[in-house]
């Protein structure tokens, strides 16, 4: 009886709140919550997708670690240097343009801004159909065709299948694209900044352009900043699917553009062994989460 | 009077922020931005362009960039080609203007109704959920794309129409942005309309909705091109090609690496395609970018 009250009671007080969240909480257990819990324990089993996953331990931590030379050799260093030029360097961009764009009055910041965010729409498959004619191997290739009509090339080079050039291009079309949901957060956090803080600090004899940046831009708008940091990380560590689209295969030619993602897939789909890739599923989450630890340390805001 | 035009234009004060007009200092800013901007859009007008070249532009050597003579025989033949399964374009074109209208509504509603309790109700549990879902932000979908399969297939939604929506609607960027915009919306509104005897429903769609109408564009822009552009879904969980969307299709007309005759029609059939999905991406921002800066700016983010 007494339960039944109290009950009652705690319908009465939380009971819509959690009517309201429901739905929401439900397809958030279902498709996000138990599939990471699942790649959490799948990663200590063997899997191959008939049998019944077996138990090792930290079997496919140890192999990753000792005995994946292609993880080590070319699946890492890519993926690190991937990020670290895709990362900071796509936000330093969109941060930069922000800035440039909240200089100009709204019609043509408007136009810019839309045309800066336009690749970010393109994404997928609609790009491949771009960049892989203008990459093409072939002399109808345009930047083929753009290089031997100047002379600096005697024969087509086979762009998307040389490792020599792939990564270059993956990172070229990645910050191409990289415009997205965290440069219109900065510049939106750029223009909301009241001019009276200028104005104060150009008082208190702040002069250049640069100090106005680092002292009142930047510090003004920390939750559009970590917002956009993160955006950019997740964007990051995702864009794995770009090199198998430019080159057209998976495991890439010599392994030039295989990022985590696609290795992944690479153990996952093509060999089934899901174990092996769950294990390496779950590295990448850490990754991600520790670098956004570091984000949210660099703009938290001092509370 | 040219005097007064030269200071007004010419003046050493900066404008700074968000100016009202043009200003010589600008000028630097434009000779930044113009080719940059035209090296960002030569892909997108290469989709355009190619869209409308005829077999003999597509293929001449040298390359030409912009369309001499455009023709629509690109989408005929788009339209009227039948995919290796006799499914017609026209079908895919269906499914996947139906799987995203369906997913953006959803998602707008499960999000919004989820922002409302987490940012206007008192609860227990309340700054736990919410800290959940900003980890997830960081959430790499791909990463777990295993037992999200196999969690799928445990449900039975493989081949169905709703493994096109229902994966996707838990969206947590989008909750996080539907919050922190709700959390702007001062508690006195909402305490006036429950003396008024408002229930909770009321509020949600009479008071809350209409008042978050940004928020909800910026979320419906995120939907709308995640679930438009996706040909995952399509490639992993259904095996049924009558299920199956316009970005799947694209990708097989630009994947399967045909030689000769085949090569040269799926070239212009591959681009008239690609400005078929481009397309709505570009009008639907265009419509409500405006909303979508005001989102993030007004206590959107803090």
């Amino acid at each position: 009886m007494r339960i039944r009250t109290a009950f009652r009671a705690w319908l009465y007080k939380e009971g819509s709140a959690y009517a309201f969240l429901s739905a929401y909480a439900l397809l958030f257990i279902v498709f996000i919550a138990v599939p990471v819990a699942a790649a959490f324990l799948l990663s200590f089993t063997f899997f191959d997708a008939i049998q019944p996953p077996r138990f090792i331990g930290l079997g496919n931590y140890i192999s990753l670690l000792t005995q994946d030379d292609t993880f080590m050799k070319y699946v890492l260093s890519n993926t690190i240097q991937f990020a670290v030029i895709v990362g900071p360097g796509g936000y330093a961009l969109a941060f930069l343009l922000a800035w440039v764009l909240a200089q100009l009055p709204r019609l043509p910041r408007t136009i810019f801004a839309l045309i800066l965010y336009s690749p970010s729409m393109t994404a997928g498959v609609a790009m491949a159909v771009v960049w892989k004619t203008l990459f093409s191997g072939d002399q109808t290739g345009y930047l083929n065709s753009f290089l031997m009509s100047l002379g600096l090339l005697a024969e087509p080079i086979q762009w998307l299948q040389s490792p020599q050039y792939l990564m270059t291009i993956m990172i070229v079309v990645t910050l191409w694209s990289s415009m997205g949901i965290g440069f219109l957060a900065m510049l939106a956090g750029i223009l909301d900044i009241s001019p009276e803080l200028y104005e104060a600090a150009a008082i208190d004899g702040l002069s250049s352009r640069w100090q106005e940046i680092f002292y009142i831009t930047i510090p003004s708008m920390r939750p559009q900043m970590l917002f956009g940091a993160v955006m950019s990380l997740v964007g990051t560590f995702q864009a794995g699917a770009i090199g198998v689209t430019l080159s057209g295969s998976n495991p890439t030619p010599q392994y030039a553009g295989q990022l985590i993602v696609n290795h992944i897939e690479d153990y996952g789909f093509l060999r089934y062994e899901m174990g092996y890739a769950a294990a390496v599923s779950v590295v990448l989450l850490l990754m991600v989460l520790f670098f956004s630890r570091l984000a949210t340390r660099l703009f938290a805001t001092e509370s | 009077m040219t005097s007064r035009w030269l200071r007004r234009y010419t003046g050493t004060q900066n404008r700074g922020i968000n100016p009202q007009g043009f200003h010589v200092s600008q000028l630097k800013f434009y000779i930044l931005l113009v080719p940059l901007s035209v090296l960002m859009l030569l892909p997108i007008i290469y989709i355009f362009s190619s869209a409308f070249k005829p077999p003999d532009e597509l293929f001449a050597y040298p390359p030409r960039f912009f369309v001499l003579n455009p023709t629509l025989k690109n989408f005929t033949d788009l339209f009227s080609r039948l995919s290796i399964s006799g499914i017609p374009i026209s079908r895919y074109l269906f499914n996947s203007i139906l799987v995203t209208l369906v997913t953006v509504a959803a998602s707008i509603l499960v999000s919004s109704a989820a922002a409302y309790a987490l940012s206007k109700k008192r609860f227990k549990l309340k700054q736990t959920l919410f800290a959940i879902n900003t980890v997830a932000l960081m959430f790499v979908p791909i990463a777990v794309n295993i037992p999200r399969f196999l969690v799928i297939e445990r449900l039975q939604l493989l081949d169905t129409f709703w493994v096109h929506v229902l994966p996707v609607l838990a969206m947590p960027v989008g909750l996080f942005l539907l919050k922190q915009f709700i959390d702007g919306i001062p508690d006195e509104v909402i305490e006036a309309a429950q003396i008024d005897g408002a229930s909770d429903w009321w509020i949600y769609w009479r008071i809350i909705l209409p008042m978050i109408q940004p928020a909800l564009a910026t979320i419906a822009i995120l939907t709308f091109q995640s679930a438009w552009n996706n040909a995952d879904i399509s490639t992993l969980y259904i095996n049924n090609e009558s299920l199956r969307t316009l970005a799947f299709y694209l990708g097989t007309l630009t994947a399967t690496t045909a030689t000769g005759a085949a090569a040269v029609a799926g070239q212009g059939i591959a681009a008239a395609a690609a400005l078929i999905m481009f397309l709505p991406n570009l009008v639907i921002f265009i419509v409500l970018q405006r909303q979508v800066m005001s989102t993030m700016s007004h206590s959107g983010l803090k």
